[in-house]
């Protein structure tokens, strides 16, 4: 199983390769940054085909000891097991066309200006960091891929960093996310002291015989990862980040912000469950985070202008489904859905991408509209993304993996959960449909230039295929790994359970048609004036989350900064560049620039050594 | 050369030397910078032909020689000089040209 090393190797020589000659030819970097991913994509097939033929047993590959500093010893270790290989199988096999994707896509979108080795060496390391994310065996491994995977995401979406608001937009999202992996941290820090170790294997055997069930200390320390889990996966509270860090390239935000950095912290959750188990209330709290934010996320996305942010809100809204499943201990539901978000998540990214490429760089859907007929590719492509995320029953992947969701969480006896949930796939439908109508239907605004090409039509058409049911079918060895948390209900009570969901999912459809496929003249009059135009400003700024915590966090942290500006500290510190600043500015006196005065000193000076020289 | 004391001798160049010495620090005139220029080093000049004379040496005239030499040289880039400055800022104040200030 050495073959398991290679894949991370492959994209890391890519990273390498691209970073060392950064001058090369735009195609060498896309050729160097796509078949990287794509040879780590082969190695994870065979990977996945050996470890199935030798029963599919966890697997360990210690590579070398990393840190040995008195009894602390942590390994290189990777560690193969059912999700990690589901988890390998995401990364390398979306990620392969995404790369294929931002192959055609940046071609189009730097037009002449430098960066394409910049942007593929970046996105390489991403994947590198990524697979160490799922493959490490121990937390400290985990938290290299985690941090990695966020400097990663950084210098993305600052990819284009003339643009001052973009570089914002990357701060935002790095101290945001760093809020969150801060108490991760401590987390870790907690689970080595009292375990004496960062093996998540051994941790995970120990935890029940240390730990009582709903343990204070269990509970510290699950509250501690979901705090991690949450800036990763952009939850409340920590979830302002993710609609603005769309200022990246769209391959980026199909692959990081959509398909695989932000459902690290599912992952986490998931691969840490056996804390979570002994710590009930915790469990309940991330399935709560989850509900709160799938209505919030929803909501705003109802009232976005921008395509991109419109799906950002829905990436949000689906972790938030996530969650709610890993609240309800439905933790394979959590894994498929994660798996099938990822496939129509980036169809609809790459799709976006596409449609704004042929819009030259139009994002805006009100200014897009009409486009059903030059993009009809595009098209059926984003009706197929669309359905997949509103779970429109029986034809799409969606279908399958959130109504795994909704009904562990009823047959789980969380009947809220379920309500929030069914709630969410309404709204799905609705912003889903209203940003597929105002961009498709209607009267046509702009002229587009559909998109052409094999490293264009190919990664879609399979990410639109693995939408559909046939993803759905896609077999992901969890059995064992994790709880199944699914519940063998009566087949006519799961049937109608199915139902409701379907119907609901195809009434926010038809509210959509009804509200955006004609002249759109009620919404238009009903977000004129008054309250209707303050409601849609509410959604429009995700329920003022970034208001609250300007005047939360940001106002009363200036204002005390302002406030000690000119303390004692600053006066004696203040002495130092003082002194080089006098300095300065009487050397610099001296330089008068006058002939006359040089030579006054210079004789003074040959008077006064003379005078040493005699008398001295 | 023997009824005439040194110090005599030395005593005239210290003052030749100081007379030009204070025009070179108090003329703005940069003409009469470089006569002050040309008094200081005859004050020179003067100190080796006394020395010279006095150690029975020649010594000192060998130098009064290279001197002069020195002096013509000095004289000619020092009109030159004199000459860019009057091109470039149509006035022969030294201290015009005094934009190499920190």
């Amino acid at each position: 199983m050495s073959l398991l090393v290679l894949t991370l190797i492959f994209p890391l020589a890519g990273a390498i390769a691209l970073s060392l000659f950064p001058r090369m030819a735009d195609n060498a970097a896309r050729t160097i940054g796509a078949a990287s991913v794509g040879l780590a994509a082969v190695v994870t097939a065979l990977v996945m085909v050996f470890w199935g033929a030798n029963g599919g047993y966890p697997f360990v590959q210690t590579l070398w000891q990393w840190i040995a500093v008195g009894d602390f010893h942590v390994n290189f270790g990777l560690y193969l097991d059912g999700l990690s290989i589901t988890m390998m199988g995401v990364i390398t096999g979306v990620g392969f066309l995404i790369h294929l994707f931002a192959a055609w896509y940046m071609v189009h979108d730097l037009e002449g200006s430098p960066g394409m080795a910049r942007f593929f060496a970046y996105m390489n390391l991403f994947i590198v960091a990524m697979l160490l994310l799922v493959l490490g065996d121990n937390l400290l491994l985990l938290y290299l891929g985690w941090e990695g995977v966020g400097l990663c995401s950084y210098l993305l979406i600052g990819y284009y960093y003339q643009t001052p608001a973009n570089a914002w937009a990357a701060f935002k999202a790095f101290i945001i996310t760093r809020i969150g992996d801060v108490f991760l941290a401590i987390g870790l820090f907690l689970l080595y002291t009292v375990f004496g170790t960062l093996n998540i294997q051994t941790l995970l055997h120990q935890a029940p015989q240390v730990w009582a069930q709903g343990d204070a200390m269990a509970n510290v320390a699950a509250l501690l990862i979901l705090l991690g889990a949450c800036g990763k996966s952009a939850q409340l509270p920590l979830q302002t980040w993710l609609a603005d860090a769309m200022a990246g390239p769209t391959p980026v935000s199909a692959l990081i912000h959509a398909a695989t950095m932000v459902t690290a912290g599912v992952y986490l959750i998931a691969r840490m469950h056996g804390i979570f188990e002994i710590a009930p209330a915790i469990q309940e709290l991330v399935g709560v985070i989850g509900g709160v934010t799938l209505l919030i996320a929803g909501l705003a996305a109802t009232a976005q202008t921008d395509i991109k942010r419109v799906i950002a809100y829905s990436t949000m809204s689906q972790i938030g489904y996530m969650f709610l499943a890993l609240g309800v201990g439905a933790w394979q539901a959590a894994i498929f859905h994660l798996m099938i978000h990822a496939f129509f998540k980036s169809l609809l990214f790459l799709t976006a991408g596409s449609v704004i490429i042929a819009c030259h760089h139009e994002q805006n859907i009100f200014k897009m509209g009409g486009l059903r007929k030059t993009l009809k590719l595009d098209y059926w492509l984003m009706i197929i993304g669309g359905s997949a995320l509103s779970a429109l029953p029986l034809v799409t992947a969606g279908f399958y993996s959130k109504d795994a969701i909704l009904w562990d969480a009823v047959a789980n006896g969380h009947g809220v959960l379920w309500l929030f949930g069914l709630i969410g796939a309404f709204i799905t439908s609705i912003y889903t449909f209203r940003m597929i109508f105002i961009v498709f239907h209607g009267e046509e605004k702009t002229h587009a230039h559909a998109g052409h090409g094999i490293p264009h039509h190919v990664p879609l058409i399979i990410l639109a295929v693995l939408s559909t049911f046939v993803g759905a079918m896609i077999h992901q060895p969890l059995d064992g790994v994790l709880p199944s948390g699914a519940v063998e209900g009566h087949f006519w009570i799961e049937l109608v359970f199915e139902v409701i969901s379907s119907v609901v999912a195809l009434v926010g459809l038809g509210m959509a048609a009804a509200l955006f496929l004609g002249k759109r003249q009620l919404i238009a009059q009903a977000t004129q004036d008054g309250p209707g135009r303050n409601t849609w400003l509410f959604f429009n700024s995700a329920l003022g989350f970034d208001w609250l915590y300007d005047k939360v966090f940001v106002q009363p942290f200036l204002f005390v900064a302002r406030g000690h500006r000119r303390d004692w500290i600053e006066t004696i510190v203040n002495v130092v560049p003082g002194l080089a600043s006098a300095g300065n500015s009487g050397l610099s006196a001296v330089q008068s620039g006058r002939l006359r005065w040089y030579a006054m000193v210079m004789f003074a000076g040959a008077a006064v050594l003379l005078a040493v020289l005699m008398f001295g | 050369m023997t009824g005439l004391p040194i110090q005599y001798g030395m005593g005239l160049a210290a003052l030749l030397f100081i007379a030009g010495l204070t025009g070179l620090v108090v003329r703005r005139n940069t003409l009469f910078i470089l006569m002050s220029l040309e008094i200081m080093l005859n004050a020179a000049g003067l100190a080796f032909i006394v020395a010279g004379a006095h150690w029975q040496a020649a010594d000192g005239n060998a130098m009064f020689i290279l001197i002069i030499a020195l002096a013509g040289a000095e004289a000619s880039i020092g009109l030159g000089l004199l000459l860019q400055l009057h091109k470039r800022f149509r006035t022969i104040d030294i201290d015009a040209a005094s934009e190499m200030h920190g």
